[in-house]
């Protein structure tokens, strides 16, 4: 029986550069919104609905809309760091069954590696943050601050390092086959704990590329989809979440995967064990880690032995996760990685992911996104979406 | 190894907070208690996040706590330790472990609470493991 879709992805595109020193980032986010369009097989004056979240230049997204000459009757620019076009994904399936558009354009680009930006610098974005008086004078960075979250796993449930970098290695077997991919050399498990220590306990190799480019989405109601063919993927359930310290009371074994995936499967009336494909947001391998258990993979602590032994390897293990290489290997653009979850996962249920990579009859998968930071603030979306079929 | 010292960055001091930072100068590490839940809260605030109630007050903790995680920061040109500390009142909040060999330093070790000049002459509450 075939399951309803209020909305469809008509369209993606992934930005084949990874490093953009001659371009600029609104003729990135035109170049990836021209790319899933014609993915689509649509154009710019199809699209009524556009979504790009804080990281876009301009006041929300009138200065992009004005850029590429979009004529817009909805917009929504909804910030939750590398999981907003997870949740903009869902935010446009609702826009479209609302009747307030049919077709939706979701656009990430940035240029943080041809700006030379790295990690290291603490994040201070200004203005008036209330925490922010509690938190920049002790230096927080990315690294340490996903450290403490691994370090704390470590602690409660016996995880190891070891554990850890089978995450990677899954995500090497499969960047080698992806043309485009940053890192495309398959590593082992003691390449990774040997690799320099960046922050306790967490690798050099247990941390994401940084890389230019990002990536679009075409989101377009059941009529339209119709239309356009098989090609389009069904959005069959969608969660998100907020997480944060709580008043200095939190977890940090846990991410906001432990709330946006049980309302996504609920929506979608579907297991953790129907999933044929998952993505999953991989800024660290701790990120996958917690994530994985937050989705209901395994249980709660049991990560670590569940990622062991190739697991994630497409073709080998029981979970084949981000086929592309992920941000781990091929690309985390403008240090967002969502965009690109959804991205591979679409290619995996058209059949047109990578054939040393395709899931063989690929109909349901899943894509998360996190963003902020899983030690302090953290914003979870979670989609499952569908074959064509499905 | 003994830790090497780097510089703090001032905190921002706001209306709601510039209570805390006196305490600091003063050596008091000073927490924001609601009158009406009676739960302490972390970073303090003019409205209780736990019950909305505006009617918070100031008092001084014990400054004694353990390490609920950290994170030694090894690329840094100066490596430093990102720690949670969980006081003994009960919330838990961001800071640094000073002082103590970076091998010494465990989760759920006791610490206690000591004091940094930043850049700008602010006291900065930090800790150090308890003797």
């Amino acid at each position: 029986m075939s399951r309803m879709s209020k909305a469809y992805i008509a369209g993606i595109y992934e930005h084949p550069t990874r490093k953009a020193v001659d371009k600029t980032i609104p003729q990135l986010h035109a170049e990836v919104a021209i790319g899933a369009l014609k993915d689509a097989g649509l154009t710019k004056d199809d699209v009524d609905g556009y979504f790009c979240d804080g990281d876009a230049p301009g006041l929300g997204g009138m200065s992009m809309a004005e850029y590429m000459g979009l004529n817009l009757t909805y917009t929504d620019t909804t910030e939750t760091g590398g999981s907003s076009y997870v949740v903009h994904v869902g935010h446009a399936v609702e826009a479209i069954a609302a009747g307030k558009c049919n077709v939706a354009l979701i656009t990430l680009a940035g240029r943080p590696r041809a700006e030379g930006l790295t990690t290291l610098g603490a994040r201070d974005r200004g203005g008036e943050l209330p925490e922010r008086g509690f938190e920049i004078p002790y230096a927080p960075v990315i690294t340490n601050m996903y450290g403490m979250a691994a370090m704390r796993h470590m602690y409660e449930y016996g995880t190891t390092s070891e554990q850890l970098a089978w995450i990677k290695v899954a995500a090497s077997h499969h960047a080698q086959h992806n043309e485009y991919a940053m890192l495309r050399d398959v590593v082992t498990v003691e390449d990774v704990i040997n690799s320099p220590m960046i922050s306790d306990p967490l690798h050099r190799l247990d941390c994401c590329v940084i890389s230019d480019g990002g990536g679009a989405l075409i989101v377009v109601s059941p009529e339209i989809a119709k239309s356009l063919g098989d090609r389009c993927v069904k959005v069959l359930g969608h969660g998100e979440a907020v997480k944060h310290l709580n008043g200095g009371n939190f977890d940090l074994t846990y991410t906001g995967a432990a709330k946006s995936g049980p309302i996504a499967f609920a929506e979608a009336n579907v297991k953790p064990a129907d999933i044929d494909y998952a993505s999953i947001y991989d800024s660290f391998t701790i990120t996958v880690l917690e994530t994985i258990e937050d989705l209901g993979f395994c249980e709660k602590g049991q990560g670590g032995k569940f990622v062991s032994g190739g697991n994630l390897i497409s073709g080998v293990g029981k979970l084949p996760f981000n086929t592309d290489g992920g941000g781990l290997c091929n690309n985390h653009p403008s240090n967002r990685g969502g965009m690109t979850k959804v991205i591979e996962a679409v290619r995996q249920l058209r059949g047109e992911a990578h054939p040393k990579v395709q899931v063989p009859d690929c109909t349901l998968a899943l894509a998360h996104g996190t963003g902020g930071q899983i030690s302090t603030r953290t914003g979870a979306g979670t989609v499952i979406l569908g074959r064509n079929d499905a | 190894m003994s830790q090497q010292e780097r510089v703090y960055k001032d905190p921002d001091i706001n209306m709601e907070t510039e209570h805390y930072w006196e305490g600091a100068k003063n050596g008091k590490l000073l927490m924001k208690k609601c009158n009406s839940c009676g739960k302490t809260h972390f970073y303090p605030r003019a409205i209780c996040p736990v019950c909305s109630s505006n009617d918070t007050e100031w008092y001084e903790a014990s400054g004694k706590g353990k390490i609920y995680s950290y994170s030694i920061m090894r690329r840094s040109e100066i490596p430093y330790v990102m720690a949670y500390v969980t006081l003994d009142e009960g919330v838990t909040m961001m800071s640094n472990i000073v002082e103590s060999d970076f091998d010494d330093i465990k989760i759920g070790k006791a610490v206690e609470v000591t004091f940094r000049k930043t850049e700008g002459n602010q006291s900065l509450p930090v800790f150090r493991l308890s003797k």
